[in-house]
């Protein structure tokens, strides 16, 4: 059991025991020298949902670098829909591709030292084989005066169950200390 | 393979009367990332951002962006310059309408990067919001301050911190 204070001039506070419907599959973290690309396999069906959480960090110089996804090798057409603000405009963008779907920039060589973005992505149903691959995020990073925050959205036209999933940057590599998290959220029985 | 169950309620606060501030203190840093959930609104005259400071730090280390919507236009700013605390966004100070957050702060406990906070904020009578913000420093956070930035925290608002641990 943690132990926690808690500080507050009026309040009540507790502690909870865990409730089991949240657990960890398998994490990555890009040791130095970098890496191109990070790819969890064997995915097992045995949850309702994936929940893959990161913070990254790419090394492209002079430029955003992007990072896409896809899901068991990326065969079929993934439809993309982003929101993104980067403190002064919004922007919304959409697309359609075969391989990967670039669905948020990420902090890289331009940006300060220590500055990695951070991006929680929620795939639901996915291994389901009646229905197409749906993903969700929100991402983003700030440098203070610049910065991106994202909403994204995709659709890999697929029924395939997801025993993969593999992300990239767009240019140069991952680098050292970037984290990829991947869990699964059980449903009720 | 499945390491067990790794999403942690760590404690909550509910508040039984209007206080400045409320702070997790002694955060281990045995998790991966933690996540935020609040309830709150604030007793300020207007809407305005639920704050937060790391580690009782005193420097001016915060920034932030904004994306927000609020019925009739979509826009994007930052924080101007960096701040004595962070942002996870505008929410209400009414009295009933209580607004809502989550934050998740990933990689919190490292001690090479800066951290980061990546929160959605909303009311719905007025505002929806991402927030990315940055907190220079890359000390472990132990603890987190969470107040308005103009007013005190409405009796009743609650503040639920969670700590996910990875394989």
């Amino acid at each position: 059991m943690p132990v926690l204070g808690i500080i507050a001039s009026q309040m009540s506070g507790h502690l909870f025991a865990p409730s089991g419907a949240y657990d960890s599959i398998a994490t990555i973290t890009v040791g130095s020298g970098g890496t191109s690309a990070f790819n969890f396999t064997s995915i097992p069906a045995t949850y309702t949902h994936l929940q893959l959480r990161a913070i990254v960090r790419g090394n492209r110089s002079g430029a955003l670098d992007d990072l896409g996804i896809r899901f068991n090798g990326g065969v079929t057409n993934i439809t993309s829909h982003t929101l993104m603000g980067n403190g002064s405009t919004v922007t919304a963008t959409g697309s359609t591709a075969t391989g990967f779907s670039y669905f948020t920039g990420i902090a890289s060589a331009s940006e300060t030292s220590g500055v990695f973005s951070t991006f929680v992505i929620d795939i639901l149903d996915y291994s389901n084989t009646n229905k197409y691959k749906t993903y969700r995020a929100l991402s983003g990073y700030d440098n203070n005066g610049s910065g991106r925050v994202y909403f994204s959205s995709g659709v890999q036209l697929e029924t395939t169950a997801i025993n993969q999933i593999t992300g990239v940057p767009s240019n140069t590599t991952f680098v050292e200390y970037s984290s990829f998290a991947l869990y699964g959220i059980k449903g009720g029985n | 393979m499945a390491a067990g169950n790794t999403y942690v309620p760590i404690a909550t606060q509910t508040l039984g009367s209007a206080t400045a501030s409320v702070t997790f203190s002694s955060i281990p840093g045995t998790y991966t990332d933690l996540v935020l959930v609040a309830s709150c609104s604030t007793d300020h005259t207007a809407a305005t951002n639920l704050r937060y400071k790391f580690n009782g730090s005193t420097g001016s280390v915060y920034s932030g962006v904004f994306l927000t919507g609020n019925g009739s236009a979509a826009a994007s700013t930052n924080s101007g310059g960096t701040s004595t605390l962070g942002y996870y966004g505008e929410i209400t100070n009414s009295a009933t309408e209580f607004g809502v957050v989550v934050a998740s702060i990933n990689n919190y406990s490292n001690t090479t990067t800066y951290k980061t906070t990546l929160s959605r904020a909303n009311y719905a009578s007025g505002l929806t919001s991402a927030v990315v913000s940055l907190a220079q420093t890359t000390a472990a956070v132990s603890s987190i301050l969470i107040q308005f930035g103009a007013g005190n925290i409405r009796t009743g608002s609650t503040f639920s911190l969670y700590g996910i641990a990875s394989a």
